[in-house]
Parts: C-alpha cells; structure tokens; sequence
C-alpha cells in the first residue's frame, strides 16, 4: 500500500522536475505580482499606516504560487485521461484511494516546493521574515493549502472529460479563491459582503496561518486557522477521492 | 476449462445498447478474435471485462472470478494493450515498466531481471533509459506489450494491437504474441480490423455487429456457414457493407459516460 502512494508521489515529481518550461513559467506570474503591487501599492499602504505592504504581500503571494500549482496538479487527471495513462492505473490491482492519495501527496508536495522557491524570490524585493523559529509552522500551512487544493483539482478533474472547463475552473474557481481570500489586501475593515466570501474560502485561513507564522501579521489565531484548514482538507480529501473512485472510461 | 465466462452481458448508454445481451466463453489457451465494425460494442465489452465500466446487468467471470465482487483477482489476472496509447510519456520505458511493477505488487527483487527480460524480448532493452515521448507508434506498442506481461497475467487483452504499424512491425508483434501463447499458455483475447491477421492466429472467432454476436466458431466453421472463401468476406457478408459510426460512444454526449 505504501509502495502504491509512494511511486505515484514520485511520479508527480518527475514529472515536474523534468518539465523545465512549466517550472521557469510558473515563476513569472508570482514576480510580476510581487514587484508590481508590492512597489505599485506599497507607498498607498504606507500612508494609511500600514506599514511595509511587501512584508503584508509575500505570504500571499506564496500562497497563490501553491494554490496554482496545486490545482494544476490535480487537474493534470484530465491530461492523463487524455494521453491514456490513467487508465493503466485504474486497471491495476490497488485501491483508487491509494491512487488518489499518492498523487495528492505528489501534487501537494510539488506545490510546497514552488511556494519555498517563491519564499526565496520574495526576499530579493524585501520580504524578511521575523521569525525564523516559526518558518515550519509556515511550511505547514504550504502543505494544508496544498492539500487542499490538489485534492479540490482532482475532484473537479474526476468529473470532466477534457480540457474544455479548464478556464471555466480558472475564472470561477481558482482566481476568485485567490482574489477573494486576505492574500492581497487586510481582512479587518473590509466591506461586509467581501469579508463574508473571505470568511467562507479556505485559502483565507492559509493565508492567515502563514502570514502569522512569517511575519507575525495575523488576522485569526492558529488554533482558528488550523482548525478550519485540517477540517477543510480532510472534507475535499474525501470527496475527492470518491469521485476519483467513480471514475469510469 | 473456461477461463473467461461471459453470460448475458448488456451496457446501456441512455437509450443506446452499445452491448446487447451477449454470452460467450474462452477455454485456457484460446487464442479468441473478437471481431466487427467501428461501434460495434467491441472496445465497451472489454472495458467491461477489465473492470474499467460497469455493465448494466448481466456477469462476466475472468479466471474464475467475478468482476463485481473479486475486482483485484480479477485484475491481476489480465493485461492488457489498449487500443490507444496508455504510457506516461515523460518517464523513460524502465520508469514506465517500474511503475507498473510497483502497483502489480511485483517482489521487489525480482523487477529489474523481469524488466530487462521484457524489455530484451520486445528489443528496447537498449532504449531503457529513453523517455517515451521519444519513441515511435511501433516502439510504443511493444512497450506496452512488454509492460502487460510484468505482473505474469493468465490472459491477455489486446485491442487491436497491430492499428497503424508497418507490416514488419505487426508481424514482429504477432511472433510475439504467437510465442507467448505456445509457451507460456497465456490467454489471447484480441481485437483487430485485419481479417488474415485474425484468421491466421486465432482458434476461436466472434463477429459482433450492433452490440450482438451474430457467430461464433473457428474460422472454418464461419466461412463454411457464410459460403465464403475468405475470412474478410465472410465478415463482409455478414455485417453488411455500409460504414458505420465511428464510435458509440462519440455519440453520447459528455457528461453521459461519467455517470452510471
């Protein structure tokens, strides 16, 4: 059972270690956002008192590095179904939820590492972090939003047939995630409606968890988005995986 | 003995029988054609045989076990060729072999002498560490073959194996395939658009047309019953000469094939 989720996590990073342009690429939009509102909107956030927006910004941009990979990831179902591949493993003697959860782990683990590398970018604009003693509290909420959202993918994957939804996904799931999560702006005087949508997307917790454990900056309190970001994972991780089970060819 | 028993098998899709009512058995080391037109229901049966889709009522039985209740049995009982590539073609042929061997439950000492006695038999030993991406139609297809054969399957499920290869490479794959069945008594279960393929290995034959078995026999019985010279003429006489839909399947929409 553990050689089964162990050689399909270790598909998932060869996979991505070989693609070298998806790597590169998937870079690009992390920096762009870093520089342009980092610098962009820092002298706005200044004024109001705020302090340094680019410590503010990084965990969420470090978030959103590890929510795209992560969907990406999981959507990639779609791809193996397309090429053949998935069908190779669901004809093998071993439980779809082993299956499942080893590409997850794969996926999830992938996403850590596209987070840790835009960690290390955002410190060449001016990110510091505070508090080095809690950075593996940090990585720990990586890997729950990565969990989260590989196992959100794969879900949403198991039900399409091919790569037609994936802007459809892109657009109603995975951008207003980001956007409508604390990643950008402070959860404290928003206006209600908006501070409704951030209460109900998990992200906003992951965010949270890990902004406080980087840069002392946090919205709720650990036990909080802790709380909700396990709760949350386990829920997605199930239904995910049943609708992985269910998957006919 | 049979190994494989298929009784009174039905798949539908919405209002479309792709498979309808059928019933057959395979004795241990048949070589079994399973043949008819594009659309006939041959690709559905055997996703229904290797447990890829669940049949709307009837029961199949593989190696003495059932394919609803004894699911794992069932599939380390077989291999199979798809009829479309099933490789990850970003890991090499060993990574792809490896891989397979793993979810098999192979021992662990044992997989890399099976790999290269595999991959020495279908001649890509030495293209091991090649990724798959690389490789042409042909390479692909005896790959695949090789990776079937890992886990030492009793059966054998080949969906026309031989659909865009040369002539060199398709005979090539059929020694091969003719080897395995002399001596190691696997199986053949195969499907194929070429009639002399069919006639020259198989000892059992089925035409199915419209999701039914419209005959059974050895390739004598069907030419003698049709009045026919040829295998390809007998097939002609009795499915008729129109062209049929590519797929069933492609004519369903989507969403359909998701659900049960």
């Amino acid at each position: 059972m553990l050689r089964t989720i162990y050689i399909l996590w270790l598909r998932q990073l060869k996979r991505y270690i070989r693609s070298k342009a998806r790597l590169i690429g998937s870079l690009g939009q992390p920096i762009l956002f870093l520089v342009a509102l980092g610098f962009g909107f820092g002298p706005i956030y200044a004024k109001a008192g705020e302090g340094n927006y680019i410590q503010f910004l990084a965990p969420g941009i470090i978030a959103m590095s590890v929510l795209f990979t992560a969907m990406f990831n999981g959507i990639e179902i779609i791809w193996d179904r397309q090429f053949g591949f998935l069908k190779e493993t669901l004809v093998a003697p071993v439980s779809r939820f082993n299956i499942m959860l080893g590409r997850t782990l794969g996926g999830a683990t992938v996403a850590i590492i596209q987070g840790l590398i835009v960690f290390i970018i955002s410190h060449l604009v001016g990110f510091r972090v505070s508090n080095w003693e809690t950075l593996p509290i940090g990585i720990l909420f990586m890997f729950l939003i990565a969990l989260i959202f590989t196992a959100l993918g794969t879900a949403i994957a198991s039900m399409l047939e091919d790569m037609h939804g994936f802007q459809l996904i892109m657009s109603f799931v995975v951008m207003p995630t980001f956007f409508l999560s604390g990643s950008l702006f402070p959860l404290k005087d928003l206006p209600k409606a908006i501070l409704i949508i951030a209460q109900f997307n998990p992200l906003t917790y992951g965010v949270d968890g890990m902004r406080q454990a980087l840069t002392n900056m946090g919205h709720y309190t650990y036990l909080q988005n802790l709380s909700v970001s396990v709760v949350v994972a386990f829920i997605v991780l199930i239904i995910g995986s049943y609708l992985f089970s269910k998957i006919e060819i | 003995m049979k190994i494989i028993e298929v009784k009174n098998l039905t798949k539908s899709f919405k209002d479309l029988k792709a498979v309808d009512n059928i019933s057959f058995s395979i004795d241990k080391g048949d070589i079994f054609a399973f043949l008819g037109p594009n659309g006939a229901g041959k690709s559905t049966t055997i996703k229904m045989m290797t447990t890829l889709l669940k049949p709307s009522s009837g029961d199949i039985k593989i190696d003495g076990h059932d394919i609803f209740h004894e699911k794992d049995k069932v599939r380390k009982s077989f291999g199979i060729v798809f009829q479309d590539a099933s490789l990850d073609s970003e890991l090499t042929a060993y990574e792809n072999m490896y891989f397979h061997a793993v979810l098999y439950g192979v021992e662990k000492k044992l997989i890399k002498e099976k790999i290269k006695n595999l991959l020495e038999m279908v001649e890509l030993w030495d293209r091991k560490n090649d990724l798959v991406k690389k490789f042409s139609g042909g390479m692909k297809r005896r790959l695949e073959i090789a990776r079937g054969l890992l886990h030492h399957p009793k059966i054998l499920f080949l969906d026309e194996p031989t659909l865009g290869l040369d002539p060199q490479t398709r005979n090539h794959i059929w020694l091969y395939i003719k080897k395995l069945n002399e001596k190691q008594k696997i199986t053949i279960f195969l499907t194929t658009h070429y009639m002399e393929e069919a006639e020259k290995m198989a000892n059992k034959i089925a035409i199915i047309d419209k999701g039914k078995i419209i005959t059974i026999g050895d390739a004598e019985k069907i030419k003698q019953d049709t009045n026919t010279k040829t295998l390809e003429e007998s097939f002609l006489k009795l499915t008729g000469k129109t062209i049929r839909a590519e797929k069933a399947e492609k004519m369903m929409p989507h969403f359909v094939k998701n659900k049960r």
